[in-house]
């Protein structure tokens, strides 16, 4: 057993750093840093110098353009992409879509998909989620029915799915629809791509808490999408569907952006006053929470590295996975909660919806502007990917047998 | 030992209550606050002329009912239920009672006022530097030959881009963080020298940055006794503090009632949500925290007139604001995704209890309030 790097570790690990400071965009890290909302072309624009590189999906086989790094070179990389901040390259494609094709996939579609993919110049959606199938997937109901036309096998495709993330810039979409009314709940699934502007899908924003637009409903009206569209077999998406929903958890633990967080929480706990002459992070209640919460994160982080020393031993993402996504993600909302807490009175203006250029008198610090609406913002991430309650469910009918 | 309302506070409260429901439903609520100013001004004129409610908890002898801080509880639990933007907060508590506390013809001319609506007042008694102590001033009131000059910058004052009067405090003397020193003024919101910048927050109230730029200020405008207001202020913050945890309760309660409703009719895997242990549980701890906040707000506004109040008020807003988050992190939790949205009423409840735990005083604060009085027993 041993913690430390080997040298060639080390030596990986400053490699990595040195290319992301020589090599992040300055005019994002302004944006971000101001908190500004980001665009579609801001969010793609890591992922195209992280592909240009080879670096854009250490997680692909070498084969489809993966860098073939270890399992401690992956972490080294999450770590230090964390470390400064960068936006990842979005989840859709390359955690996604992208290794569904890879794996269960037609040559044909791996040629057609995978270098967009790759390169991020295809933008893609998820089409899971319906407004009667969240937690419950399996009950969805968008139908697709097999039709031919002069010689060709289409699907018709008709009804609603939710909670679409980032659609309204996407080019394609991965859909899970029902092929065989007929069948038990998961038999009878197909797992479909979609192009995005096929005549018959309408995109509608849904605001959250904060503000933000970053989840649609996607309609599907009549949507005619050909046969050779499908992964996989008819009536087999739910494996592809599984296979992802494991995949989906790996790395939401989030362990290295929870550290970001909370060396962020400290910088704002030491220079916020707590009321009484001290510094908030001198205060002994804020304090403790910091110093709790800094502990749960150990306990994430080594459990996070216990699961990855098994899958370098060649053991897939298991089950044990919905620990980390229920602790990591407690986690996460637990610092945005001690962020609120430091904005005190300053949690309540609402930054969104000034006018830009009253801006003559400051609202209180920097940091709370956001300190709200992220607060209200995380409250997602113990309802995406499998709700914790699912995970629970998870851990104790394959985990304890129950 | 009796905690059933007279039938005065009965009729309060229904009456506000009908009003509220006719008037500020979900989608009504919304384009209040959608309108020019991020409300409807006709709201509260309502409350003063046509339910008439705005003196109830203030002195006869100006006009009030001379009822006291539990009918404020009533009707703070209606404002609760409906997650009204309505500034009985800082009008009717804050300056209601710090006009009729320190009297004189401020009180004679502007009580009656506020009973009619035409009288709003914005409390500012926080700043920037000084988190939630009252003392950590460093607005000054120096006196000048005609009457007072301001100086500082106040926090966050519900209210006061649409407020008449400004009620504030600031240093006559002391140091920064001194009891001593502390004074009180009443400010007229147009006058020379207050600069304001407005915005909306994100629970749909009003607030302004207020500047005092060198404004100067009539001779009167100081409230009670130059230099030994803090204890006033004190008062007058323990009862906003006792209000904000009757209008907690009151939108704890509605929250866990569409919590329910939605547990009963949303179907997973089959069979409602409801059905299932877990969610019965939660449901059931949400239910035990609307009851405890009931009864300490009830506590906390019975014993304001105790001498040992400070204690009662610091442990009804702790208990509360540890109530508030839970139980509206449950009942987002509870309805998924259409809980972050802002198309269900859920999710507004639960921004405007997260901000209510931020208002005079979080649970750290009043955690230490206590604490200090454990060591100095």
């Amino acid at each position: 057993m041993d913690l430390a790097f080997s040298p060639e570790e080390t030596a990986f690990r400053d490699e990595v750093r040195a290319f992301i400071a020589e090599n992040y965009p300055a005019h994002l890290r302004g944006k971000q840093d101001e908190g500004e909302e980001l665009g579609r072309e801001d969010m793609l624009a890591w992922h195209r110098i992280l592909a240009k590189k080879g670096w854009a999906a250490p997680a692909w086989p070498k084969e489809y353009g993966g860098t073939g790094w270890t399992a401690t070179q992956r972490y080294i990389f999450s770590e230090e992409s964390a470390k400064a901040e960068t936006i990842p390259p979005l989840p859709f494609g390359i955690n996604m879509v992208g290794p569904v094709i890879y794996t269960f996939g037609t040559p044909e579609q791996k040629a057609k998909h995978l270098p967009g993919i790759l390169s991020g110049d295809v933008w893609w959606c998820q089409g899971y989620s319906e407004p009667g199938a969240g937690s419950d997937l399996a009950s969805l109901r968008t139908r697709a029915e097999r039709v031919t036309e002069d010689g060709k096998d289409y699907y018709i495709v008709n009804g609603q799915k939710t909670w679409t993330t980032l659609a309204q810039h996407a080019d394609w979409g991965f859909f899970l629809v029902r092929t065989d009314p007929g069948a038990k709940m998961q038999e009878g699934i197909s797992f479909l791509l979609i192009d995005m502007k096929s005549p018959g899908i309408t995109v509608k924003p849904i605001i959250t808490l904060g503000g933000e637009h970053e989840v649609n409903e996607v309609w599907l009206d009549n949507v005619k999408v050909p046969v050779e569209n499908r992964v996989y077999e008819e009536n087999k998406g739910w494996t592809c569907a599984k296979f992802l929903l494991a995949h989906e958890r790996t790395g939401i633990a989030g362990v290295a952006r929870s550290k970001r967080g909370i060396e962020k929480l400290k910088a704002i706990a030491k220079a916020e006053q707590d009321g009484t002459g001290q510094s908030l992070l001198a205060n002994p209640f804020f304090r403790r929470k910091v110093a709790e919460l800094e502990t749960d994160l150990t306990a994430l982080e080594f459990t996070e590295l216990r699961t990855l020393a098994g899958e370098a031993s060649g053991k897939g993402p298991g089950p044990e996975s919905s620990l980390l996504k229920v602790k990591g993600t407690e986690i996460q909302q637990r610092i945005t909660e001690l962020v609120l807490e430091a904005a005190g009175n300053y949690a309540a203006p609402y930054f969104r919806a000034l006018p830009e250029a009253s801006n003559e008198y400051a609202i209180g610090p920097d940091f709370a502007h956001r300190a709200a609406p992220t607060y209200f913002n995380m409250r997602k991430t113990s309802i995406y990917g499998g709700s914790n309650e699912i995970q629970r469910n998870i851990i104790a009918k394959m985990v304890l047998g129950l | 030992m009796d905690f059933n309302f007279t039938e005065t506070q009965g009729m309060l409260r229904d009456t506000l209550r009908r009003y509220l429901s006719d008037t500020y439903d979900f989608d009504k609520r919304a384009s209040m606050l959608r309108m020019d100013g991020g409300r409807d001004p006709g709201v509260w004129k309502a409350l003063a002329t046509e339910l008439g409610i705005l003196g109830a908890a203030l002195p006869e002898a100006h006009g009030g009912f001379g009822g006291g801080p539990i009918d404020s509880m009533v009707l703070m639990e209606e404002f609760g239920r409906a997650i009204a933007v309505e500034p009985y907060v800082p009008t009717v508590v804050i300056g209601g009672n710090a006009l009729a506390l320190t009297g004189g013809a401020h009180a004679d001319a502007l009580i009656p006022g506020i009973i009619s609506g035409e009288v709003v007042i914005g409390a500012g008694f926080y700043e920037p530097q000084g988190r939630y102590n009252l003392a950590d001033l460093k607005t000054t009131a120096k006196a000048d030959g005609s009457g007072w000059t301001l100086n500082g910058h106040k926090s966050v004052v519900v209210a006061a881009p649409y407020a008449t009067h400004l009620l504030v405090s600031a240093r006559t003397g002391g140091s920064q963080r001194e009891s001593a020193g502390v004074s009180l003024f009443l400010v007229e919101a147009n006058a020379k020298g207050v600069v304001r910048r407005d915005y909306p927050c994100v629970d749909g109230y009003m607030a302004s940055e207020v500047y005092f730029e060198n404004a100067n200020v009539g001779p009167h405008a100081l409230l009670g006794a130059e230099g030994q207001a803090l204890g006033l202020i004190e008062t007058l913050v323990d009862h906003a503090a006792m209000a904000q945890c009757a209008e907690a309760t009151g939108a704890m309660k509605k929250l866990h009632e569409l919590t329910l409703d939605y547990s009963k009719q949303r179907k997973q895997f089959g069979k409602a949500i409801g059905d299932f242990q877990v969610i019965q549980h939660r449901l059931v701890d949400m239910f035990m925290e609307a009851e405890q906040a009931t009864s300490m707000t009830l506590m906390g506004t019975l014993r304001l007139d105790d001498p040992d109040r400070a204690k009662w008020v610091s442990q009804a807003k702790a208990k509360i604001n540890k109530g508030a988050r839970a139980l509206g992190q449950w009942a987002v939790q509870t309805h998924g995704g259409i809980g972050i949205t802002t198309e269900l009423a859920a999710g507004h409840y639960f921004k405007r209890l997260s901000i209510i735990e931020t208002q005079y005083g979080d649970f750290d604060y009043h955690m230490g309030r206590l604490e200090e009085r454990l060591l100095a027993a």
